[in-house]
């Protein structure tokens, strides 16, 4: 993206892209609802986002399966093109991007320089900070280096996906590669994070929107995620709770519970945990999501999503480790009754010996 | 790891290796006592000091005609309670899940609408032999921290399986957390306290008809 675009406001570049106000109010009130938030915030919303400078976004991907950025060119409302021809000004996103080599990174070197303190950066995947982080590099910089090099500038940073948020599938036991989530390598800016493997795309838009628009980083929970969108669980506002309340539980993928649309619970569905926008936002413009085409939830928003057990064993059943220790534990229980029997009837004969003895003397 | 986690994982492997150790301690310890052996001359054949003993598990779980009046109001509340302790541990669809998880067989469930109000039934008959138990004069003296903390570990795997059910109080993993650590602390108390009757009050009826009957006394 050349300076002209990143210096025009978003008003401007919407006004030459032929974008007319009904539209732009339209998006403005769809992204507001999308993040709860009420109707006067989408007005504000809009007055704020023609006002606004495009902001420069620096995407940063590391460990990952470019699954997010799929994700992302995938959102409908507001859509990919539009957020990024006339919201932001995405100036480095190494899969994206015409540029490649060492063109790429004076593009990225520019960005950082013209924009300092006030780029955006997003970031997918894990940084990998075993043996010196040589599992990602990239112009000949490991990914710790140049995520701490870019951030440096940064105004804010929006992790996209798990495997940024929450250190994702590289994270998983063994972690071979030492991955950490970014946030606990960035500890002096604010930091958002989009989890989902991948994230819902309107999730990943909407956030951007809301930061551009508003000035700031949305509510966030605990785990840093926006609270529009991670507020409530998956089960709450799953189509198939009344049948969960029912105790109405398909058996198996192919049962006539699971034809009639039961609750998935027995199937491993760990919907109840699972902290997401997936039933209500749902994917591919609200067309369905995983619980409604068969399948239970896996619980990829949440951290450490990938060692938390079976995704086919209900939340009810425990994460048993062996049967062994409970083996071990049942040795040594035959063991400690048998001696505390065997001590109980030695002192009682010893009881009666002497009993006996006291009657004979 | 988060509480559930260590509440599915390490905190339930730990209660059940208490659990099984505790009960294999007690059950092989009074078992190998060899106190069910006669030390006098038999007055009948074994076969029918057994069938003595299945007589005297039967007679002496069921109420005697003339102290019903006084037994009566407690032992009505004793087998309610447990018999909706029974139907909510086995019969609602999440356990069984726990269950198959645990054995890998599994049997059908309850409607959860039926768990919920038998639930709610039984911790009310568990409030009232808690005021039985604080109010009668006898009972309150007979009473000791076992009587009250046995009570206690069991009302609250109740209290908070309803919080579960009904998304009472806090998140469902939270709530699904505390119930998996009550159901823990009961099964790491079970073998040391009064809860271990469970194993113990058939056999030991069974075996005091059995001796009886063996000496040809009625029992």
């Amino acid at each position: 993206m050349t300076d002209q675009h990143t210096h025009r406001t978003i008003g401007e570049a919407l006004d030459a892209s032929g974008v007319s106000r009904r539209s732009f109010l339209k998006f403005c009130m769809v992204t507001a609802s999308m993040l709860a938030l009420p109707p006067s915030v989408g007005r504000v919303m809009a007055q704020q986002l023609r006002k606004a400078k495009r902001p420069s976004v620096i995407y940063l991907s590391f460990q990952e399966c470019t699954g997010c950025l799929e994700s992302f060119t995938r959102s409908f409302s507001p859509t990919a093109e539009n957020l990024l021809f006339n919201v932001i000004s995405l100036d480095y996103d190494d899969t994206l991007m015409a540029a490649a080599g060492s063109h790429a990174e004076a593009a990225r070197e520019k960005a950082m320089k013209d924009n300092w303190g006030e780029y955006l950066v997003i970031i997918d995947g894990s940084v990998p900070m075993a043996d010196g982080g040589v599992y990602n590099t990239a112009a000949g910089k490991t990914a710790h280096q140049t995520l701490m090099e870019v951030v440096e500038g940064a105004a804010a940073v929006v992790c996209v996906g798990t495997c940024a948020s929450f250190g994702g599938i590289p994270y998983a036991h063994p972690n071979p590669t030492g991955a950490v989530p970014i946030s606990e390598l960035v500890t002096d800016k604010p930091v958002v994070n989009v989890p989902g493997c991948p994230p819902i795309p309107e999730v990943i838009t909407s956030t951007l929107v809301h930061y551009v628009s508003l000035g700031k980083v949305p509510d966030l929970d605990e785990h840093g995620r926006p609270l529009a969108f991670f507020g409530n669980t998956i089960h709450d506002r799953c189509y198939r709770r009344p049948f969960f309340d029912q105790g109405k539980f398909a058996k198996s993928f192919d049962d006539e519970g699971a034809r009639n649309g039961w609750c998935l619970y027995e199937l491993g569905c760990k919907g109840p945990t699972t902290y997401n926008a997936c039933a209500t936002v749902k994917w591919n413009d609200g067309t369905s999501f995983p619980i409604e085409s068969g399948h239970g939830c896996l619980g990829c928003s949440e951290p450490g999503f990938w060692d938390k057990g079976s995704f086919y064993k209900p939340l009810a059943a425990g994460t048993y480790t062996s049967a062994e220790k409970i083996a071990a534990a049942a040795g040594a229980g035959v063991l400690l009754g048998a001696g505390a029997a065997v001590a109980s009837r030695m002192k009682r004969k010893s009881r009666l010996h002497e009993t006996d003895r006291e009657e004979r003397s | 790891m988060t509480l559930l986690d260590f509440a599915r994982g390490p905190g339930m492997n730990f209660a059940l290796a208490v659990f099984v150790l505790g009960v294999l301690w007690r059950l092989v310890g009074i078992a190998l006592l060899n106190y069910w052996r006669p030390k006098s001359e038999p007055r009948q054949g074994w076969l029918r000091a057994m069938m003595g003993g299945a007589l005297a598990t039967g007679t002496r779980s069921w109420p005697h005609r003339e102290f019903i009046g006084r037994t009566g109001y407690g032992e009505l509340l004793g087998y309610s309670y447990h018999i909706g302790l029974f139907i909510v541990i086995l019969f609602f669809a999440p356990h069984v899940a726990f269950f198959k998880g645990l054995f890998g067989v599994s049997w059908p469930a309850m409607p959860s609408t039926w768990i919920h109000l038998i639930a709610v039934l039984t911790l009310t008959l568990f409030i009232a032999v808690l005021v039985r138990r604080v109010t009668n004069r006898v009972l309150r003296r007979l009473s000791n921290f076992d009587d009250y903390f046995s009570w206690f570990a069991t009302a609250l795997v109740i209290v908070t399986g309803l919080m579960t059910t009904g998304h009472i109080g806090a998140s469902y993993e939270t709530l699904q957390a505390w119930h998996l650590l009550s159901v823990e602390l009961l099964l790491v108390w079970f073998p040391f306290g009064k809860l271990m009757h469970a194993f113990f009050i058939f056999p030991s009826r069974a075996i005091n008809g059995y001796l009886l009957s063996r000496k040809g006394a009625a029992s």
